[in-house]
């Protein structure tokens, strides 16, 4: 009797501690709730509509309706279009070269303003070059149609006193991506210059000291201390820059791009566009979208999955 | 610290300062230019005169994007968007970031929440699927169709939790046990606690609703709903005389369209501008934020 009261007791506890404990959670589940739904609706429908790219999509029937199943016929007809490995390939070129720059120019950046004793004079670099990573490609692509005008421009004007024939460099093939890569560098070198340089200040100084006392120079500190201390965070951004070889920017080069460049310039996400909203090719378009999306997926998660085993980096 | 510089230092340190100011200027100069040729002349801009200082100073290409309607229209559009959007996106990055901070103990399904919000960054639909599903929500042409697609940023999300982990758990505790309900905790602990986090995170949203214009440009069928960084793509970027009355087409044969878009884009930057030291500040918390790991 006296063993049976105790337990039932226990389970007596028990059971109302399972019930404090989702009493408890309840508020938890609705603060969730408005995010969850808007997340459901606007981020996994889309996901679920990804069925589009097996379809002859026909809008009247709706998203998710009774649409005509064509299996890969929108795939065959995407791969059928003469330059679709060119797009591929100026996405990846541009994508990767944008890559590369956007961690060698900062790193060098950070060095050379650590190497600044005057803070007045540091905060101010600080300050302009972090600049255009706020303002829209809208605004930038604007001021970069105005001044490398081959007619106008003041680029062109300047290399004129040279001597230089004027340069169409947002129409010509051979400077288009280059531009491209050029002036993504000027949006974004400040920003990730400041995230390099919040790395070396949290460089234990007593590091420098000991290896000035070695007999290290400025050039052999910044070898053995500097760089070193910012191992983790250059190699954990360049891990995680995997997954964006496929977006070569599509906010810049829509907005800077002419039918002149097509050849070097269109990119995925501009071709899926103009085939999508343009000409309404919604089955072949969602195709390539998909196709983008997928591999980025499988790039996404190797990245986070490499940086989670070299450096325990988790987002959550 | 100071100590005796070598002659290779000092050569290092003159070449490092003067690399410095060149391309601060090289990032300076498209900005100069583009405002010198805002406050120029016509006849100046068009002979090619105007570098870096405004020739035959004038205000007109100012007065007239100020004058058009079209414009404020577009500024009002994307102030209502700004301020609705980020109020939403605040509010739900609060809301989403105090239950995924929870240890499972206290919320037993928080990882399957936390794979449904973070799988959202590994793969998305892609623009023709929202697109469409935008059409049959019937808000295309609202406001709600620049504002609740991005609703929920899964990336502030995670620096608000982030921050939200480094509040003492005793806090939480102690008001549990003098009754305080999780949303009374919520508003009256962790919220006062994180405001330089908020600021942070609305600070970035505005931005971002800003300079948002793709989606105006696609989401919105009248050029009239257009924000204003939509506006400015079709002006800027595709000049369209469509969007242009007879009148105003006339007063703008008399300016140069060179000092006319300048004007508009310097306009358009200049909220930018004004936010740009706070922006600055918290920025470099932000950063600290994002490295807090759990």
């Amino acid at each position: 009797m006296k063993a049976e009261t105790t337990s039932v007791t226990k389970e007596g506890i028990g059971a109302m501690r399972v019930g404090y404990k989702t009493k408890r959670e309840l508020p938890l589940h609705f603060m969730l709730l408005p995010g969850l739904i808007l997340i459901l609706i606007f981020a996994y429908v889309p996901m679920v509509g990804v069925t589009i790219a097996f379809q002859h999509f026909l809008p009247l029937r709706g998203l998710l309706g009774n649409q005509e199943w064509v299996g890969f016929d929108n795939f065959d007809y995407v791969f059928s279009i003469p330059n679709i490995w060119q797009v591929v390939w100026n996405t990846l070129r541009i994508a990767v070269l944008k890559i590369v720059m956007g961690i060698i120019v900062p790193i060098t950046f950070a060095l050379l303003l650590n190497e600044i004793r005057l803070l007045l004079f540091k905060r101010m670099t600080q300050t302009i070059i972090y600049f255009p990573y706020f303002l829209s490609w809208v605004i930038l692509s604007g001021i970069l149609i105005d001044i490398l005008s081959p007619s106008s421009g003041i680029a062109n004007q300047f290399l004129g006193v040279f001597g230089i024939k004027p340069i169409y460099f947002l129409g010509e093939n051979s400077w288009f991506p280059y531009v491209m890569v050029a002036s993504d560098v000027w949006k974004t070198f400040g920003f990730n210059t400041i995230v390099y340089l919040a790395a070396i200040t949290s460089i234990d100084p007593s590091l420098y000291e000991s290896a000035a006392s070695d007999g290290a120079g400025r050039i052999r500190q910044t070898w053995h201390v500097t760089l070193p201390g910012m191992h983790m965070i250059i190699v954990l951004l360049m891990v995680l820059s995997l997954g964006t070889v496929l977006d070569a920017g599509f906010d810049q080069i829509f907005n800077m791009y002419s039918p002149q460049v097509l050849q070097s310039g269109d990119i995925i996400d501009t071709m899926v566009y103009r085939m999508g909203l343009l000409q309404a090719q919604y089955g072949p378009s969602t195709a390539v979208g998909l196709l983008k999306s997928l591999v980025s997926f499988i790039l996404i998660t190797v990245s986070y999955w490499i940086a989670y085993r070299l450096f325990k980096y988790r987002l959550f | 610290m100071l100590t005796k510089q070598t002659r290779a230092q000092k050569v290092f340190n003159a070449f490092n300062y003067t690399f410095l100011i060149v391309v601060c200027l090289l990032c300076l100069v498209p900005f100069i230019h583009i405002l010198a040729l805002s406050l120029s002349d016509n006849a100046a801009v068009s002979g090619g005169l105007v570098k870096l200082w405004p020739v035959r100073f004038t205000l007109e290409p100012y007065r007239y994007v100020l004058d058009r309607d079209a414009f404020w229209r577009a500024f009002g559009i994307t102030l209502q968007r700004a301020l609705l959007g980020t109020a939403i996106n605040v509010m739900l990055v609060i809301l989403l970031a105090y239950p995924l901070s929870k240890t499972k103990e206290k919320l037993r399904t928080r990882s399957l929440y936390v794979w449904v919000f973070f799988f959202t960054m590994l793969f998305n639909g892609g623009l023709i699927p929202s697109y469409i599903l935008i059409k049959e929500l019937g808000i295309m042409n609202t406001l709600w169709a620049l504002v609740l697609p991005g609703a929920v940023t899964v990336f502030n999300v995670i620096l608000m939790l982030n921050f939200f982990r480094q509040v003492p758990e005793e806090m939480e505790d102690a008001a549990n046990i003098d009754g305080a309900s999780h949303w009374r905790t919520l508003w009256q602990i962790y919220v006062p606690v994180s405001m330089p986090a908020i600021a942070t995170i609305t600070l970035f949203c505005l931005v971002g609703h800003w300079n948002s214009w793709f989606d105006g440009l696609i989401f919105m069928r009248n050029a009239d709903k257009y924000p204003l960084q939509s506006y400015l793509q079709t002006i800027v970027v595709e000049f369209n005389f469509q969007t242009m009355s007879a009148t105003e087409a006339e007063r703008l044969a008399k300016l140069n369209d060179r000092s006319v878009k300048s004007a508009q884009m310097l306009v358009a930057a200049i909220p930018i501008l004004l936010v740009y030291p706070f922006l600055q500040r918290y920025f470099v918390s932000g950063i600290r934020l994002g490295s807090v790991k759990g």
